[in-house]
């Protein structure tokens, strides 16, 4: 009881000191470009602000816009999002221990995630420790979401609700890199927990990895005992760029309790491609990934939980004007386009052997300007076409957005 | 000024977007072309009681954490109604076990109805060695209010059981029990303790909410103070669903509007005068009218169904050997044609007709007609190429 009242006085008698620092203390983390950057440096590559000459750095970023969408003729008008407020807190422990947690507030206070939290050994530059709340390598979005980065407003649908970013479990891993003239090379490999029974059992009607996220469980126990397999192997090209291969695995359902067998182990696979680029002759910076889905459905269940997904995103990104803009130096207006693609649901059906639809397509145009590199101002034309698993006219959804995402 | 040019531009395109932005949105598919959508000049109440069923019948899925199954066809109502259009071979549902009006043999072992899908860990039903069994192809939604409202008294006006008008078509009623739950309308008509069917293929269902309970309980495994027994276990569990849910979306159904025609061109309007020419009137009855409901939009009005609510024999060809009520195993109700040109926007850019779903084309429906629709199919296929191409186009502007 006196260490927690000490601890509480601690706090209270710190906050408005720290309130009173003068802000020109506050320095920014200089960022390593003296190597080529990976995706899985992603959750490291952020704008950090150290006070002083404390070994804590602190950061995050916030999103929000207005939107105007509407569904065959339906809309629910002008919406004000708040859509998340993202905060870093790093650490270096020691030169070769340090640690990191990203904690992410998701529609107001709607959802909040523990969305990283490890720590990292290292051990050699081919051999490093990560362990606690991790961020599973599958595709390269779910390492490397932060909003400020992206030209668009929504996240990828292939990548937030075919793959569940951002998927974080708990559990550790190795990783390393190795580079070698104009080449990076990469490995990641983590046990943690994985996914539950929910994959084919929701509210979306359709298989759905994310629901996972929904068990508040899942940071202090596994559903079923089985640990998820992330593994990801990377390589980048100063020239060329990077291209990402990676794979995670696990079973999914309770199989047995109390000693009894309740089912067979069922599992799920999902592989990913992604990759970036920039074309040298226009400056057009391009990245997308593709993942597939296999879940082991049971034959006696439903086929409106699919037993194969696939689909992913391409982004195309533009820089038209590159000058100083309302006296913001080097700022950046892009052109950008996002086409995405999901098969929720591929196969035939039993009955008929006719293709089983359930598809989303979209295209997203739009302008972005960058002030800053830390800051975007974004306006999107979204358009969606979404088909039912019959594969009757498709459901039509668009309209515009605006926003902007920033690092602080 | 040339720097701010461009932040101009943007800010100028951004406040036209959003000045603008209902003008680059899809625009509403024509009424006409959906079958979803509410019966004119419902009141605001009426129209926000439509709503919580249409989110109830549309939205909900049940899955093993709110009671889905564990023995089941399907997880959500919207699932085999898709756009409140007919279904799919992969919606269909069977049932089995009864084979004459003496009642279903096979109770105690299933029946009526197959639920051949089950959570992980339970096994689905089989149909039991010995027993008959027939497919039902999931219905059309929409009008159901229409025809809920239509009087006894009406639909026995078009019963002709002993065929006094020599025309070959003999229409009966399916009269059947009533569930304890079910209220008879006023002015019901009873015979032996028993009452008019008028929903389901064979019209063993009496009114919507009949249909309502027993589909949350037969198709998705869901227990309710109406239908309390749960399917796999055979006892009366707790109910998994509000009576006030499911009494929204009897609203829903009852207030779902009726199919708007389309195209009356000149064909169509030759199209439906031979329809009527070559009899297919005589069962698929153009038009009805509702008695006075406590729904004012459903009140004494006249719509166009295509149906007489009637049993018929359709000739063995249709006989599947299972039957329910009063209903003989080769008697089918007339199914009701409003909405039939809009089929396919629902079963995936395909017809599957009759009962089961057995006809892929609205030609193949009519040739596979026999009892007492053989003399109307027969003056059907006696039509010129034109005349059936007329008739066709007539049936597709339902």
């Amino acid at each position: 009881m006196k260490k927690f009242l000490t601890s509480v006085f601690v706090v209270a008698i710190s906050t408005p000191l720290w309130s009173q620092v003068d802000s020109t203390l506050f320095r920014r983390v200089n960022k390593d470009t003296s190597k080529l950057l990976l995706n899985m440096d992603a959750v490291y590559n952020r704008p950090f602000l150290s006070v002083g000459k404390t070994p804590v750095a602190l950061g995050g970023y916030v999103e929000a816009n207005w939107q105007h969408l509407g569904t065959d003729g339906l809309t629910e008008g002008h919406q004000f999002q708040m859509k998340r407020l993202t905060l870093f807190v790093a650490s270096s422990i020691s030169r070769r221990i340090k640690f990191l947690s990203e904690i992410e507030f998701e529609g107001g206070t709607k959802e909040i995630n523990i969305e990283f939290a490890s720590i990292d050994f290292e051990f050699h530059p081919l051999l490093n420790f990560r362990g606690g709340v991790v961020m599973n390598p599958i595709g390269a979005f779910n390492q490397n979401h932060d909003g400020p980065k992206w030209e668009f407003i929504d996240r990828p649908t292939s990548a937030t609700q075919m793959l569940p970013a951002t998927w974080s479990n708990v559990g550790f891993g190795i990783y390393g890199k190795k580079y070698r003239k104009n080449w990076a090379y990469a490995y990641e490999l983590y046990l943690t927990n994985g996914f539950d029974d929910q994959i084919i059992s929701n509210a979306q009607n359709k298989t759905y990895l994310p629901a996972t996220k929904l068990n508040r469980d899942r940071f202090e126990e596994s559903f079923n005992g089985e640990p998820l397999i992330t593994a990801k192997i990377a390589l980048r090209n100063k020239k060329v760029g990077e291209l990402g291969v990676s794979y995670m695995g696990g079973v999914y359902n309770k199989f047995q309790m109390d000693g009894f067998t309740l089912d067979k182990k069922r599992r799920v696979d999902v592989w990913a491609l992604d990759f970036n680029t920039v074309l040298s002759f226009s400056k057009t910076y391009l990245v997308g990934e593709w993942a597939f889905v296999n879940v082991d459905v049971p034959d006696t269940y439903t086929q409106q939980y699919g037993n194969r997904q696939s689909g992913g995103f391409l982004d195309v990104v533009q820089p038209v004007i590159k000058k100083d803009i309302f006296g913001f130096q080097k700022s950046v207006v892009n052109v950008v386009c996002r086409f995405e693609y999901v098969d929720w649901n591929v196969g035939k059906f039993k009955e008929t052997d006719g293709n089983m639809s359930e598809d989303f397509v979209s295209v997203v145009p739009g302008i972005s300007w960058r002030p800053t590199p830390l800051t975007v101002l974004r306006l999107n034309y979204r358009y969606n076409w979404t088909t039912d698993i019959l594969g009757n006219p498709p459901s039509k959804t668009a309209g515009f957005q605006f926003g902007f995402s920033s690092y602080f | 000024m040339k720097k701010i040019c461009p932040i101009l531009l943007i800010s100028i395109v951004s406040l036209f977007c959003m000045l603008s932005c209902e003008t680059f949105e899809p625009v509403a598919v024509d009424d006409s072309a959906l079958l979803d959508g509410p019966v004119a000049d419902l009141s605001a109440a009426e129209h926000i009681q439509f709503l919580k069923g249409d989110a109830s019948f549309n939205n909900q899925v049940f899955s093993s954490s709110n009671g889905l199954g564990p023995l089941f066809v399907s997880t959500s109502c919207g699932s085999c109604h898709l756009g409140d259009g007919k279904g799919h071979p992969f919606t269909t549902l069977t049932r089995f076990g009864q084979t004459n009006e003496t009642g279903n043999q096979f109770l105690k072992l299933g029946g009526p109805q197959l639920q051949h899908r089950s959570i992980p860990g339970f096994t689905p039903e089989q149909i039991p060695a010995g027993a008959t069994f027939s497919k039902f192809m999931p219905p059309a939604n929409t009008g159901l209010g229409f025809l809920d409202a239509v009087s006894d008294s009406d639909i026995l006006l078009f019963a002709d059981p002993d065929d006094l008008n020599g025309d070959g078509i003999s229409g009966v009623p399916n009269w059947v029990e009533l569930k304890a739950y079910v209220m008879p309308r006023d002015g019901s008509v009873a015979q032996n303790g028993k009452y008019i069917g008028r929903f389901g293929k064979k019209a063993a269902t009496y009114n919507l909410l009949q249909q309502t309970a027993q589909a949350y309980n037969q198709d998705i495994g869901i227990t309710s103070t109406f239908e309390p027994t749960d399917t796999y276990s055979g006892v009366e569990i707790d109910p998994e669903i509000s009576n006030q849910e499911i009494q929204d979306v009897v609203f829903y159904l009852k207030t779902l509007k009726a199919p708007i025609p389309r195209q009356a061109d000149s064909d169509v309007l030759s199209g439906k005068q031979l329809f009527l020419n070559v009899g297919c009137g005589g069962c698929h009855r153009p038009e009805m009218k509702t008695a006075s409901t406590t729904i004012q939009s459903l009140s004494n009005k006249v719509f166009y169904p295509y149906t007489d609510l009637l049993l018929h024999d359709m000739g063995s060809g249709l006989d599947d050997g299972y039957t329910e009520g009063s209903a003989k195993t080769s008697e089918w109700r007339t199914p009701p044609l409003w909405g039939l040109g809009l089929s396919k926007n629902s079963q995936g850019g395909e017809y599957f007709l009759l009962h089961d779903g057995r006809a892929k084309s609205i030609e193949e429906a009519i040739s596979l007609h026999g009892g007492e629709g053989t003399k109307s199919k027969e003056s059907f296929e006696l039509l010129s190429t034109e005349e059936r191409r007329k008739l066709i186009s007539f049936l597709e502007s339902l």
